[in-house]
């Protein structure tokens, strides 16, 4: 039998409100009594640093977690969300950061089989004509044939954020929603957004980190620290830094070493002369036409993932073979091997550390002195390794670089994700650095993390270092570069130097118009 | 029936004839392994089920006097070992790969132990159509003198492309084989769906294998089995995880197959049995072809171990 496709929705906004949330997780307070207030047709953003409790607090709403006491109320009346499903029926829906859209279906196909109640046998025409007919009245613009695989990333979060719409929901947490789109996506996704809630068609709960966002989309805002509330009101009545002050409490935050000029006689020392590579679909290839990264400058490299920028980082690295093309270090040919590293002093901070420059189940120590291990205090090889030399060496930089670890002796893949970080970057920084290559170095770490790293990077660089820096957060770019360039399919397509670096053409040439 | 002399025109009829002859137990195993693999696991043991399904055929057949009680039989079997592998690779830290090897070893083994009293008897073969009777040929008529089972398969891969494509229960092994976290947050159990995916694809391996007993070679015996369940799996990746190819592939491996005693047929005496070796230089070949360092696989299930 077939069973027509549901009514498309037509229920109005739907208002939240959490009251004394408190979620504990053994003897580990996550949450302690939050109470907010999200009415209908609002836009509210959720502010906070890593563990702070957003995320606690909205898989609560959701029914992921059952909190330890609290009530919640949807529409004014009290409610009890046992589990995903239950929030589901109350119109209640997430979009995730990583996206839950299955790649090798089209967009019609993941929006149907999403749904709660699929016929046996789908009668693509009249799913087709009831998808059109639903599409018309939403604001995005989307091919829904084509797999979701080749969609855009900002098409990808569009169609997240239909599907929640399709499958009846009226109150949307979007938990960072634009960390993976170019400024041009984010500005037309989130207004968007905004204006649905302002048809009161949608309520939104938005967790960011981004200010821009917060000030120019958000009505209201709540700040979690450590998991208690600590601020919440109008955005219009509150500035930036008040809100800043709220997420961060008292504590320290590393600030940037000023900028000292770029020398203008600086010796380049990383040149890169028409690199041509395969990308990892063999369909495509990178080309590289020419690149320079002088002595003591940052050059960004901004680019949404996928344009050729990991595979750019991996040449670099000697993890993929170059069709043809030269790595010149300091005047000499670069293949990426140990001695060469060693000699030209070539340091490496790729994404993802744990997996890309750590071995996880090596204790801390040993992956800290993967760069010395076989070496004497001159610097020559030695027959023996020590492994007291070994550990002294790794808790000296343990100790400087701040990286929290149980033991030296714990595997490196117990650490959290900062402190991996943190140990990699100790790594690669400890010596004497000529060249720095770094990829995302920050993603997913919270506030005074990425600030420290931020200023070990500047610090590099005053000392002297050229720095290659990869990042996919533009902000992160225009704060460390002294020159931005743009990857798009492969090729670099734009340069500016940061002093007339604007985020609108960045994000135009980001997005392939060039 | 005399035969015709029609020289070297023998050479591609046989090649069609025995395309179409060999390439059945290739289309069973590689349908099966297209749903399992969809679904985001690989069962190697795949093989062993074909043996074992093999056996099973031909001693039912041969108790029965039915060779279909005996496909039935078969294919119950196959499903019953399929289960096995989609319920052990349920537990945590379980390699779907090293399960599969152990289940190919067990099922080959199995199949021997229980098989031995059935070598000598001889077990009724399934049904032909034949389809060459507007010719006066007789090497034509014998080409095409078509398997019940060959036509239920092509029938399979074109119904399995269009359900992968047009019901819930495709789009639901395909969710699950592209994404568990996706599959999860529609509230579908991945390990569930595996599991019936595995046992429905071991039903299928097995049918490949009464035919292996019950047409062609049409005997039971240990070497009733050339890799044709391994193979498979290699088609399966060559034909992109698409029914339709995994059809059109099957029946190349067939042609490869056929090679040999096509040109031993027309008197070649010489290096013929270099070309018995066709479908494993072909595999070969198309694991080299198909493979790359450089860059991952295009059209594979994200799930898959061998992708992740």
């Amino acid at each position: 039998m077939i069973i027509p496709p549901p009514p498309p929705p037509t229920d109005k906004a739907v208002g939240v409100e959490t009251y004394g949330m408190t979620m504990r997780f053994g003897g580990f307070t996550a949450l302690d009594d939050v109470s907010i207030k999200v009415p209908a047709g609002s836009f509210h953003a959720l502010l906070g640093e890593n563990g702070a409790g957003k995320s606690t607090l909205v898989k609560c709403m959701m029914g992921f977690y059952h909190p330890t006491s609290g009530q919640i109320m949807v529409d004014g009346r009290e409610v009890n969300i046992a589990s995903p499903k239950d929030a589901s029926a109350l119109g209640l829906g997430m979009v995730y950061q990583h996206f839950t859209l299955v790649p090798s279906l089209t967009g019609a196909e993941n929006l149907v089989i999403s749904r709660q109640h699929v016929p046996g046998i789908i009668d693509w025409g009249a799913e087709k004509k009831a998808l059109a007919t639903f599409m018309e009245r939403m604001p995005f613009k989307l091919p829904l044939d084509a797999p979701v695989a080749t969609m855009a990333a900002g098409e990808k979060q569009k169609l997240e954020i239909i599907k929640q719409l399709y499958l009846g929901r009226h109150f949307l947490v979007l938990d960072e929603p634009t960390s993976v789109l170019t400024p041009g996506e984010a500005q037309e996704v989130l207004g968007l957004v905004r204006a649905m809630t302002r048809s009161g068609d949608l309520t939104v709960l938005m967790i960011s980190h981004k200010f821009h966002e917060v000030t120019a989309f958000a009505d209201d805002f709540t700040v979690l620290r450590k998991g208690k509330q600590t601020g919440a009101g109008k955005v219009s009545e509150n500035d930036r830094k008040a809100m800043a002050a709220m997420m961060i409490g008292d504590q320290p935050i590393a600030t940037l070493d000023s900028r000292s000029p770029v020398q203008s006689d600086a010796k380049p020392i990383l040149v890169v002369k028409s690199l041509k590579a395969p990308d990892r679909t063999g369909l495509k290839s990178i080309d590289i036409d020419g690149l320079a990264v002088k002595s003591g400058e940052i050059v960004g490299i901004a680019g949404i993932s996928g344009n050729g920028q990991k595979e750019f980082l991996e040449v670099l690295a000697g993890q993929r073979q170059r069709d043809r093309g030269e790595v010149v270090v300091k005047d000499l040919p670069y293949n990426a091997t140990r001695t060469e590293a060693r000699t030209l002093n070539v340091r490496f901070i790729p994404e993802e550390p744990l997996r890309n420059a750590c071995a996880p189940r090596m204790t801390v120590a040993e992956n800290m002195a993967f760069r010395t291990f076989d070496l004497d205090a001159k610097g020559k090889p030695v027959a023996w390794i020590s492994s007291g030399a070994i550990r002294s060496f790794a808790a000296r930089l343990v100790e400087q670089f701040k990286v929290k670890t149980a033991s030296l002796a714990s595997p490196i893949a117990a650490l959290s994700g900062g402190n991996v970080q943190r140990a990699v970057l100790a790594r690669e920084l400890t010596g004497e650095v000529d060249l720095l290559i770094v990829s995302n170095p920050c993603f997913g770490l919270d506030f005074s993390a990425v600030a420290e790293i931020r200023a070990r990077i500047m610090k590099a660089r005053n000392s002297g270092a050229a720095v290659l820096l990869m990042s996919e957060d533009l902000d992160e770019l225009l704060e460390l570069s002294d020159r931005i360039l743009v990857m798009s399919d492969g090729a670099l397509v734009y340069e500016t130097p940061i002093a007339t670096a604007s985020v609108q053409t960045i994000g135009e040439h980001m997005a392939g118009h060039h | 029936m005399e035969s015709t002399d029609i020289g070297l025109w023998g050479v591609p009829l046989a090649i069609l004839g025995g395309a179409i002859r060999v390439s059945t137990p290739f289309i069973f195993v590689s349908l099966g392994e297209t749903i399992t693999e969809r679904s985001g696991r690989i069962n190697l043991g795949l093989e062993g089920i074909l043996v074992f399904g093999a056996m099973t055929a031909y001693a039912v057949a041969v108790m029965t006097g039915s060779p279909w009680l005996g496909v039935l039989a078969a294919s119950a079997t196959g499903a019953a070992f399929g289960l096995f592998h989609g319920w052990i690779c349920k537990f945590p830290k379980v390699n779907d790969i090293a399960i599969g090897i152990a289940l190919m070893l067990f099922g080959s083994g199995l199949a021997f132990f229980f098989g031995k009293p059935f070598i000598q008897p001889s077990a009724p073969d399934l049904p032909a159509i034949p389809l060459g009777g507007w010719s006066n040929i007789p090497q034509v008529q014998a080409a095409l003198n078509i398997n019940v089972l060959f036509i239920i398969g092509a029938a399979l891969a074109v119904f399995l492309w269009w359900a992968f494509k047009n019901t819930r229960a495709g789009l639901i092994v395909r969710v699950v084989g592209d994404s568990s976290d996706a599959a999860r947050a529609m509230g579908l159990n991945p390990d569930t769906v595996r599991l019936l995916s595995t046992g429905v694809g071991g039903a299928l391996a097995a049918i490949g294998g009464a035919y292996l007993s019950l047409y062609y070679p049409g005997s039971w015996s240990e070497g009733v089995s050339s890799g044709q369940g391994l193979m498979a799996v290699a088609l399966v990746i060559f034909a992109r995880w698409n029914p339709l190819g995994c059809f059109a592939a099957a029946l190349l491996f067939g042609g490869a197959g056929a090679l040999g005693p096509a040109l031993q047929s027309v008197g070649v005496t010489q290096g013929y049995y270099l070309f018995y070796a066709a479908p494993y230089i072909l595999t070969l070949v198309i694991m080299i072809m198909t493979s790359s360092p450089g860059r991952s696989l295009a059209g594979a299930p994200g799930e898959l171990s061998i992708t992740k």
